[in-house]
């Protein structure tokens, strides 16, 4: 019995490869096993390789893989592409005039078994010509001997709206395969071990982000659709309208922060999201926010830059941009969630730390934890608490009894007791001009040095619940490895790798809170210890904050990759170790 | 009822004869006729002379950043639907940095009010040309006069769908007024370019250069090819209700029972939670 497996479709785009790697992976999800995936395509609808992968286990597991066990391809490119990833005694299937099983080798060395078969013509006799990537899933399933009865049940399901004889012909282009490998395959792949059945959900990035944020009260969304963070506009657009709120799809990005920072303002939960181009736009009104004391959650989910750079790729390469944009100083949170479920905390915990300092709070995603999907424990309720910070009631506005309500007083925290426009007793002035505590425009030396001391000094205490992931080796002086965002998985099982080859030791270190960063902690985790930041752009821009707050320039570099790509375990293993036998 | 005294604001502090006092007079006297409190309107404003309105009308009063007011108060009538939102800017402010927001706003059809104080110049950065100087104006940015030609406000928002368009002169703050109320108690996005002469840093587009020149439009037309053809006849130079039509405004097309204000602190709501998600099951 196996306890992982690593399966991977390949094709051209709009060829169904994505529903094929979808059905495969929630029919896994219903065994039980803990499924995580990664989705390979390009700025384009029609043509193109697109791949989609997956790791399935009987453990919890953060990573889609570095290798393939099982390779389906639908075109030519797609074993090309992927050779290089293959296992040892790996099946590659392919359709084929004749069927032919081969034993081959790759251009790397490695042993696998070829099965060409005539997929079209097979689907056809059973009469469904559609059906033929269900004969592939057979074949899998067959390979791994997955239980039949549970994946007839689910194909029953999704064909449900579809009737009758397309269940049915689904079900027997799905019996087919399985019939297939028992006769071609036999025992070419151990089985695999299933777990005890549990309550997971599987799910991606985005979705638990809009999902966080729908629990934590948001009501109002604007944004302008940009990869890969479009879905969390459309998830809300389904939900949001159930529960008394709306999505509003506006002209451009400057107006997706714009209207989000009016209808906080006005007191709703609101917020807004994108990706590095969009965050570019939205920089000045950012500044707004911050000067204005609006809060404000804006979702950033990065992808390849500069400029339009590589838009449906992966990368990490908008944390500068993310903590210092905008001219002048405001105060701001920036999180960045390591997992999926973190995803959905962070994404509740961001509303509540926007309306507890007034302030913008960024929440950091990357294409690789947005638009994958994963299996996580199910969300637990309890465990944020929504917190509106200073929101004044009507009666506690008016019991200031003032004409004029002064929005910016000042306070012994720096956050001021806000009303919200409509309240009677509490007429106010929001300001982005430097103001006094009435708002009104002020440009008094005195008051300037006390109202920028006020802003920016509100965020000193803020921290979410957990903002280090913290995994240690458990010896002294060890290698910290240290990552942000959707690397979390990948870094873990590099960790894994290094300390059970052996030759160095190491500790993971995952950053949720990246501004204002925990420094203190920070700093008794690292002490005399090496630091390799692990990230997906060039200038190691992680490494460069660390740096900034502490002085650990002597004993920090960076292992980076920005072809984007995420990382795989090999690659982070083999530059660390390459870093480190050079440094000593 | 709301008094003058009552909406009041912070000291104004725009040059002596400057259009935009008789535009904030304009504004106030309109919502004292309309029995409004300061505490049910909003009034959301971008940067400029002009911006400084929603400091010195005392309702509730949110100064934003250059071409931006238009995105904040929509947000704003969408945050609280109860509230009269007013924005309010310059010419630069609306028609050149801000002017995407503007044609998309019309078309859009919030439920709110858009003032535009219009100088056909620059004034907060004192003197530089605007989108809507003449052709030839000569500035300290156009030397040798001005070699573009203005924006058309009036015939851009009944070009793009608005449901309610006017124009109004600071000379005139009865009319000014009148349309305002007007404007205000439309239901959808009304339009209001009120003309304002910078008297420091515009010489031509003076008090007298309008009187001169405006006409006024007697009764608005509901057909958009009627009220183009009339701006055009008169080359922009028109005051009065221009066009109006009754259409049901964006959040009642929407047809969502609107609960933006709901969320207080506490714990996150199970049920809700639970029918969620089966969806990831
Ligand atoms: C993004 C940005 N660009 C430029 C400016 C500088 N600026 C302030 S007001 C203004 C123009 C004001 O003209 P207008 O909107 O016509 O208002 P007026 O002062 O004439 O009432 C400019 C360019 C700014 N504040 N923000
Ligand atoms: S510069 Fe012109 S627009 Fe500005 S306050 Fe003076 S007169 Fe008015
Ligand atoms: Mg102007």
């Amino acid at each position: 019995m196996r306890d992982a497996i690593e399966w991977m479709v390949g094709g051209q785009q709009g060829e169904g490869v994505d529903s094929t790697g979808e059905l495969f992976a929630k029919t896994l999800v219903r065994y039980g096993l803990s499924v995580s995936t990664y989705k390979q395509f390009m700025s384009r609808i029609k043509g193109g390789h697109t791949n989609y992968k997956i790791k399935a286990t009987k453990d919890r597991n953060y990573y889609a893989g570095d290798g393939i066990d099982i390779l389906l391809c639908l075109d030519k490119e797609t074993y090309h592409v992927n050779e290089e990833a293959l296992n040892e005694a790996a099946v590659v299937i392919q359709d084929g005039k004749e069927l032919i099983v081969e034993n081959c080798t790759t251009t790397f060395g490695i042993a696998y078994t070829k099965f060409t078969l005539p997929l079209k013509k097979i689907a056809t006799e059973i009469g469904n010509p559609l059906a033929k990537n269900m004969i592939s899933l057979g074949i899998a399933a067959g390979l791994l001997e997955l239980p039949d009865d549970q994946f007839h049940s689910f194909i029953a399901d999704i064909f449900q709206k579809k009737g009758a004889e397309v269940i049915d012909s689904n079900k027997r282009a799905f019996s087919k395969g399985v019939a297939l490998t028992k006769e071609y395959l036999q025992a070419q792949i151990d089985p695999l071990s299933l777990p005890a059945a549990s309550s997971q959900l599987f799910i991606s990035g985005n979705e638990a982000t809009g999902f966080g944020s729908l629990m934590a009260g948001v009501r109002f969304l604007s944004a302008y659709p940009i990869t890969p963070a479009s879905e969390i506009m459309e998830w809300l657009s389904k939900e949001l309208p159930k529960v008394g709120g709306t999505v509003m799809q506006v002209e451009d990005e400057i107006a997706g922060i714009c209207f989000a920072i009016g209808a906080s303002y006005s007191g709703a939960r609101a917020m807004t999201s994108t990706s590095g181009p969009g965050l570019s736009l939205k920089t000045e009104a950012l500044g707004l926010a911050g000067m204005s004391e609006v809060p404000i959650v804006i979702v950033n989910s990065q992808r390849g830059g500069p400029s339009t750079g590589l838009p449906t790729k992966h990368e990490q390469s908008d944390l500068n941009q993310m903590i210092f944009g905008t001219h002048g100083e405001i105060p701001r949170i920036v999180l960045s969630p390591a997992t999926i479920e973190d995803a959905f905390y962070l994404a509740a915990e961001s509303f509540n730390l926007a309306e507890i300092c007034q302030c913008p709070v960024i929440v950091a995603l990357d294409l690789g934890l947005s638009m994958n999907k994963m299996t996580v424990p199910a969300f637990d309720t309890d465990r944020v608490v929504i917190d509106r910070g200073k929101l004044l009631t009507a009666e506690e506005a008016k019991a200031y009894n003032e004409t004029h309500f002064k929005r910016y007083r000042f306070t012994g925290d720096g956050i001021s007791p806000r009303p919200l426009p409509g309240m009677p007793h509490a007429v106010h002035t929001t300001s982005s001009n430097e103001h006094d505590e009435n708002g009104y425009i002020s440009e008094e030396p005195q008051n300037r040095t006390k109202m920028m001391r006020k802003r920016l000094e509100k965020t000193r205490g803020a921290t979410i619940q957990e903002p280090l992931k913290l995994q240690e080796s458990g010896t002294k002086n060890d290698l910290l490895l240290v990552g942000m965002g959707s690397t979390y998985g990948i870094i873990k099982e590099a960790v894994e790798e290094l300390n059970k080859e052996g030759a160095i030791t190491a500790s993971h270190l995952h950053i949720q809170q990246l501004y204002p960063l925990p420094v203190a902690e920070l700093q008794q985790i690292i002490q005399e210890r090496e630091v390799v930041t692990v990230e997906n752009n060039y200038q190691g821009q992680l490494l460069q904050l660390l740096k900034l707050h502490m002085p650990i320039h002597g004993q920090a570099k960076a292992v980076t990759q920005y072809d984007g790509n995420p990382f795989t375990v090999r690659a982070i293993v083999r530059q660390v170790k390459e870093l480190i036998s050079w440094q000593h | 009822m709301a008094t003058l005294k009552d909406l009041r604001g912070d000291q104004p502090t725009w040059c002596p004869g400057c259009g935009h006092f008789s535009i904030m007079a304009g504004i106030q006297k309109a919502i004292i006729q309309l029995g409004y409190d300061p505490h049910e309107v909003a009034i959301i404003s971008g940067i400029g002379c002009s911006g400084k309105v929603s400091e010195y009308v005392r309702t509730n009063g949110f100064h934003t950043i250059h071409g931006r007011s238009l995105p904040v108060a929509q947000g704003v009538k969408m945050g609280n639907p109860a509230l009269k939102v007013i924005a309010s800017g310059g010419d630069g402010d609306g028609y050149g940095i801000g002017v995407g927001h503007f044609v998309h706003a019309s078309r859009r059809n919030i439920d709110m009010t858009y003032i535009v104080m219009d100088n056909n110049i620059y004034g907060l950065t004192k003197g530089q040309t605007s989108p809507r100087s003449d052709h030839g104006f000569v500035t300290t940015t156009t030397k040798d006069g001005n070699k573009e030609y203005p924006v058309d406000p009036i015939a851009t928002s009944v070009a793009n769908g608005a449901t309610f368009v006017a124009q109004g002169f600071a000379g005139d703050i009865k009319q000014m007024t009148e349309i305002i109320r007007r404007a205000i108690e439309h239901s959808g996005f009304s339009h209001v370019n009120i003309y304002s002469p910078c008297v420091t840093f515009n010489k031509v587009n003076t008090y007298d250069f309008y009187k001169e020149r405006l006409t006024p439009i007697a009764a608005p037309f509901d057909d958009r090819d009627k009220a183009l053809a009339t701006i055009r006849e008169y080359d922009g130079l028109v005051t009065g209700v221009i066009y109006e039509e009754k259409r049901d405004d964006f959040q009642r097309k929407l047809n969502v029972d609107f609960d933006m204000q709901s969320c207080v602190s506490g714990t996150m709501d199970d049920d809700l939670f639970r029918k969620i998600e089966k969806q990831f099951q």
